[in-house]
Parts: structure tokens; sequence; C-alpha cells
């Protein structure tokens, strides 16, 4: 190869920046009013609910991947870069990736204090607030349990913040999104209510979890948490571990072993064989499993679920 | 609530500029006295029960987070169950209520300590390690051998205001049994500027390229390839400016140029007035589905050197020119489902073009000899994680150049044999997202004698919560 004409391109900044330009102007489109960057599907889907067709929204991960193990992508940089809200869950679930996206977006719009910046996990109570940190621990998260879209009583809360900032960034249809607000909210009121029926034989009943994702759904609908596939919050199930968790099942059973559609079901299905407990994967957000396509669908479907695989459905 | 304050303190001004003047008779004033006072009243029962409601708010807000918690692990602390299915009104929920007494402390910087250390064995003395034809900048030839904490670093980062973000970060190296402690950046980046632009300024490392600005944490090998070893002095760090500005499209697309002051390798002896390195680089990169994710750049670097030794104390060979450097790199990686967490495949090459125009003082006849020569040098390496935790990866490099001439013959930049080459093959394995253990076997035919070397390296993370870069 001849270096030397490579090389003597005395213009080589000009010609680089001329390329990029072209290619910006062959990719530019058109924009909805407000442009939302959720990093978690359920906040995307939150804000279609809250939004309407006033929003454009994008999810940064979905429901197979876990939230946690997330790369500053470029697709993510160019998502912040254009994005007017962002929704995340907080709590230091997103504090491997989202901060790197932050400064990498240039988008002023989302810095942390600005309306763009809407931190779920600020507006409800958070459940597992270490008192003591230490990374032996585990993975820990100081501000508590980051995974509160299990609780459909926290998605109220949450909607409630989002439709005040879509009203500040977006004034001019502020009636819009409260009155979206407003039937969302009692929808979403009968929709709890109905599943606090269905899921009352749930209550009591001992499951085991994979990874701590359900502590706020546990909470809400009475399950007693027997045990977790992991030894430290992130850190993969070990034999050891699970040998000791199989006596621990032993001596006193559970009625399921829960884990999300990311985690690994080597584990979960082993203890299933060795004890004959049923274990599923509920869909944890949306798009966990087929038919959880929204909101609703997806509390439907972690119900039925749980009633089917306990037994309870059957009055077990 | 303002409003409602305000308005009994305007009243009576309002409406005595308004009275006519023979309205004023004692009962008029009387009646007008009275009204107001009934006024005055009301509001003030107003605020009262403002405030009531305002006290109660916040009691209830206090008792619900006061609440017993479930029981939900001994290594957790009394934590605030959710709310009623009835939920209060929208107030917005502060983190948990600690209160802080002011100690001055509440804002120290995010704080993380690298620990990256190693034990390393090498076939021959690194001490007589040379690349035929590439004289190398300071620091950039083998590390000791035997035990080292090598490259340790401080991390401290913070946003300074709302327009600032800073970080400084120091690194601890080990050279000859000394230690020194050097500012490995100290920059700030700016939060708001308008039109997706961020302009960086402090001391940090040149974005040109993929690896040049990863921290020798963050590396997939235990070294550094070899283009940028013996092209950018390991990588190039400098004090300087830089303007990045993200164009306004789905897909990524970044254009950035750089000014430095041209202190270090490849630059020396601030030319220019001190702006001796200009830079210019662009960075595309987007998703293919959603197992797969890409970037691609290309970058310009060019320095000026005013009397630059190489790091070879006994041979200095001093340089007085321009070295311009052409970048072009390309990373894919894969990941089922995109969820990196279990398992993921990376590709990742660069080519890097250099053409060095100037003149060489030859220690004999000790006369300055011009010199208009073209290198390049390359490297292609695949990092696979099969499962969460375990990694393996080969890495090829490698460097070209022509001869110079005979009048560089005797000097380090003869060209001697074939071009230099190296083979790398590493294990890791990561027991959490702190910390990693690696493992790393290396063939280097690069000098002139073939090496083998062997590393066993840790890197562990402490405190702040280390950056997931791409």
């Amino acid at each position: 190869m001849n270096i030397q004409t490579v090389f003597k391109l005395r213009n080589t900044p000009a010609v680089l920046a001329a390329g990029l330009l072209l290619g910006l102007l062959a990719t530019n489109s058109a924009r909805a009013a407000v442009q939302v960057f959720a990093c978690e599907p359920e906040w995307a889907a939150l804000a279609v609910e809250v939004g309407g067709e006033g929003v454009e929204v994008i999810s940064a991960t979905n429901a197979l991947q876990d939230p946690h193990y997330i790369q500053a992508r470029p697709s993510l940089i160019a998502g912040v870069r254009k994005a007017d809200l962002l929704v995340c869950s907080g709590s230091g679930l997103e504090d491997g990736w989202l901060p790197l996206l932050l400064r990498k977006g240039n988008n002023p719009k989302l810095q942390p204090g600005q309306p763009g910046n809407l931190v779920a996990g600020q507006y409800v109570n958070r459940l597992e607030i270490p008192a003591v940190l230490d990374r032996a621990q585990g993975d820990m998260h100081a501000q508590g349990n980051p995974h509160i879209q299990t609780d459909p009583r926290n998605i109220t809360l949450v909607a409630r913040v989002l439709a005040e900032r879509l009203q500040q960034i977006d004034p001019a249809n502020a009636e819009a999104y409260g009155a979206r607000l407003a039937a969302f909210e009692e929808k979403w009121r009968a929709a709890i209510a109905g599943w606090e029926e269905r899921a009352a034989p749930l209550r009591g009943k001992r499951v085991v979890l994979h990874h701590r994702s359900w502590v706020y759904m546990d909470n809400w609908l009475g399950l007693e948490e027997a045990a977790t596939l992991e030894s430290k919050p992130g850190l993969p199930p070990s034999a050891a571990h699970l040998n000791e968790l199989l006596q621990q099942l032993q001596a006193a059973p559970a009625a399921l072993i829960i884990r999300t559609p990311y985690n690994d079901p080597q584990p979960s299905e082993w203890l299933t064989q060795q004890t004959g407990i049923a274990n599923v994967a509920l869909p944890f957000t949306i798009g966990g499993t087929s038919d959880a396509t929204d909101l609703y669908t997806l509390f439907d479907t972690t119900i039925r679920l749980l009633l089917d695989k306990t037994g309870a459905a059957n009055g077990q | 609530m303002n409003r409602a304050i305000f308005w009994p303190g305007a009243l009576p001004a309002v409406l005595l500029a308004t009275l006519p003047v023979h309205a004023q008779t004692d009962q008029d004033l009387d009646a007008i006295r009275a009204e107001l006072t009934a006024l005055k009243a009301q509001y003030e029962t107003r605020i009262q029960l403002l405030e009531q409601r305002l006290s109660a708010a916040e009691q209830q807000l206090a008792d619900e987070q006061q609440a017993p918690a479930t029981e939900a692990g001994a290594n957790y602390a009394a934590a605030p169950a959710p709310g009623p299915a009835t939920l209060p009104a929208s107030v917005p929920v502060p983190a948990p209520a600690n209160s802080y007494a002011s100690a001055g402390n509440e804002f120290n910087p995010a704080m993380g300590i690298i620990l990256n250390g190693a034990y390393r064995a090498y076939e021959h003395n690194p001490e007589d390690y040379a690349i035929p034809g590439f004289p190398l900048g300071g620091e950039t030839g083998l590390p000791d051998r035997g035990f080292s904490i090598g490259e340790s670093e401080f991390v401290f980062t913070a946003n300074v205001d709302d327009w600032f973000f800073s970080r400084v970060t120091a690194a601890i190296e080990q050279e000859d049994g000394d230690f020194n402690t050097s500012i490995e950046e100290a920059f700030l980046d700016t939060l708001s500027l308008p039109a997706n632009t961020t302009l960086r300024l402090g001391r940090f490392y040149s974005s040109v390229g993929y690896l040049n600005d990863k921290h020798v944490h963050s590396w997939d090998f235990a070294d550094q390839a070899l283009p940028y070893s013996a092209f950018m002095g390991t990588q190039y760090g400098d004090d300087g400016i830089q303007l990045r500005w993200l164009a306004p499209t789905d897909l990524y697309v970044e254009l950035g140029a750089e000014l430095f002051r041209g202190a270090s390798y490849p630059a020396a002896g601030d030319a220019h007035n001190g702006r001796g390195t200009q830079t210019v680089f662009g960075k595309i990169g987007g998703d293919v589905g959603i197992s797969n994710s890409w970037t691609a750049g290309l970058s310009w670097f060019n320095a000026d050197a005013r009397d630059r030794d190489s790091g070879d104390e006994d041979d200095p060979l001093a340089f007085d020119g321009t070295t311009e450097i052409l970048i072009a790199d390309l990373v894919w990686k894969w990941a089922p489902n995109g969820n990196i967490r279990d398992r993921s495949l990376v590709f990742q090459t660069e080519y890097l073009w250099r053409n060095e125009n100037g003149d060489y003082l030859l220690p004999t006849p000790d006369t300055p000899v011009p010199i208009d020569a073209d290198t390049s040098g390359w490297y292609a390496q695949l990092i696979y994680q099969w499962q969460p935790g375990w990694r393996a990866g080969v890495r090829v490099d490698g460097l070209s150049l022509d001869d110079p001439g005979p009048q560089f013959t005797g000097s380090q930049l003869e060209a001697l044999g074939d071009d230099p080459l190296r083979y790398t093959l590493m294990f890791d394995y990561s027991h959490s997202e702190f910390s990693r253990i690696r493992l790393q076997f290396e063939r280097d035919d690069t000098g002139l004698q073939n090496n083998n070397q062997l590393t066993l390296q840790y890197i562990m993370s402490l405190g702040a919560h280390g950056a997931h870069e791409f």
C-alpha cells in the first residue's frame, strides 16, 4: 500500500467534516412534540399512557437485558441527545451507564435538577434502604431497592410526576396531559382493585427469588420471601449456595421460584428438579413475556402466572 | 400562598386611592374600617387553614416514612412501606429525610480508587527492550519484572455547579523502584452549552482513535496495543481544550477538535506558543437489531516536536519536526438480546498511519539528518465472554515501516529484519463488577529476539461505581 498518497492529504480535517455533514443531512427527520428517553420499558409505556400522541418514546433497555449491565452505546448517546425528558428508575440501577450517557449526550435539558430529568425512585417509598453500606454484601443500592415498578401503586405515583413534567416541558398541551392522567388514574385504580382481588389467595405464600427484583410486588401482594438464589445481590448463584438452599427448602418448602426474563434459568430449574417446587419467569417489565404488551397486561400476566404456578388458582 | 398574604396589605391602599373625596365622612370611614377588618380576618382564617393542611401533609409524610418495614432480610434497616392503595396527593417525596449536621463535607466529590497490580515474568531482560526502527517515547518500554502495584489510580468526580462537571485522576506509578504520583487528568466539561456541544478544558487524554482515551484499568489486555505504544507514547494526554458536537441525527454522529499544549510524546517543546498539537476526529455508531452494536471513527492528529528526546537515556535521538497520524477504528459488539451480562463477543481493530517529517539529531556525526518517513501500525482483537464474569481474548498487533535510508544505518531508526509482530492471549475472571483477575501470555516478536511474557494482573475498583463505557 502506498502510504505516501494517503498521508499527503493535508486537508484531512476538511474531508472528515464534509463526510460527516453529508451523513447528518441524510438522516435528519421530523420530531413529535416531546421526545422521551426511558431507561426501562415500563417508563416508556407509562409515558405513552400519560403523554399519548404528544410524545415520542424510546426505551434504552428491553425486557431481556439486565438494566444494571448496560453500556453507554452510541445509539443511546444519540437517544439522550435528542430527548426532552428522561424517565429512569434511579436508586443506583443505572449508575454504571446513565451518568456517562448524560455527559456524552451534550443535552442540558436532561441534567439533574432540570424538569427533563425524572428519577422515578425519588417519588415512591423505597424498600430495603441498607443500614450498612459494604460491597462485601454484594452490589448494594444505597438508596434502596430500585425495582419499584413491580408494585402498581408506585406506577400511579410516578404517573403524577410524569404528567407534571410533561406539562412543564410542553405547556401548550398541559390540559391534555392533565386529562390523560385523570383518565389513566381512574382506570388504573380499578385495575389495581381487580388484581388485588384476584391475588388474594397468594397472601402468605412463600417464594424464592433469583435476584431481589420482586420485593415491591411481594410487599404489595403479601408474598413471603423465603430466600434468594443469589447469595449476594449481583453475584451469579453458586453451586454451594444452591445446595444450602436445597436443604433449607427441604426443611421449609416454598410455593414458587421467581426470576426475571434476563436471569439465567438454569439455577431455578435445577432447584425445581431437586425439590419439585415450580419455577417461573415473570415478565418483570413490558415485553418480558409475549403477552405483557402494556402496563395492564404486564400485571395481568404477572398475577395469572403467580396464581397458575403456585396452584393458588385452584384453591390449594 | 404568597398572593394570600399580599392581598390584605394591598387592599387598603387600593381602596383609599380610589375613594371619592366627598365620601370621607366618619361613618363612611368606619364602614370601610369594618370592611377591612372583616377582610383581614377572612384572609387570616384562610391562611391558618392552609397552614394546617400543610402541616398535616408533612405529618402524614413523616408517618409514612417511619412506617414499619416488611421482613425484608436482616441486612436491611427498617425501611418505609409503600403507601395505601388510595394514594396521597402528588407531593414531591424527597429521598429519605436524613438530617445532616453541617460539616463542610456533604458535597465531597465521588471518589474511586483503582488498584491495578501485576506479577510479570519475561524471558529476556525488559531493560534491553527496543523495537528496531521505532524510537519509543519515555515510559513506553516494558514494565519491570516481578511484583508491582503497577498503575493505581485515584479518581475524583463531581458536578461543580449546573454549568460544569469535573474529574481529576491521580496515578501512582512505579519506575525503577521509585513511586511517582502524577496528575493524569484534571479537566472540566461544560454541562449546559447549547446546540449539543460540550467544551472540555484542562488535562485529558485525546479522544482520537478508540483506545487513546481508555484508562489502563479498562483495557482488555494487561498492556497497550503496539501502534499506540509506538506512536502515541502509550496514550496521548496533554493540557488543552476540546470541543465536541453531536449531530442532530438519529444515528450517533460526533465531531470533535482539540488543541493541546504539545508537551507530551509524540509532541514536545510546547511548539507554536503552547499550541503544539491539533486534532480532529469524527465518530459514528449505532445498533443492528437488538443484539449488535458498533462504532467507527476516523481521526487526524498533528503534533509538533521541538527537540524531542526518545525514552532511551543513553541514546536520546532528538527529533525536530512534525508527527502526523491518521487513525481508523472499528468496534463491533454482539450479545444475545443485547444482554451483556451473560454472553458477549467483541471485535475491535484500529489502523494508524504515521508520517514523521523533520530532522533527527544523530549521535554521529552529531548533525541533524532530515527524514520524511512513513510508518504504520495496527491491531485486531477478539474478546469472548461465555458466562457471567468469564472472558477470554486474543490479540494480534504489528508495526511496519519503510527503510528511512542509509543515513540512518546504525541508529534506532534502522529497520532490522521482519516487521514487529506480537500475539497475545488473555483470560480474566470478574467475581463482581468491581474486581477482575487476569492471566496473560504474550509472544513478542517486536524486538531483536523473541520474548515470551507472562502477566498475572488484578484490577480492583473501590468506591464510586465505574462507568460502563462502550
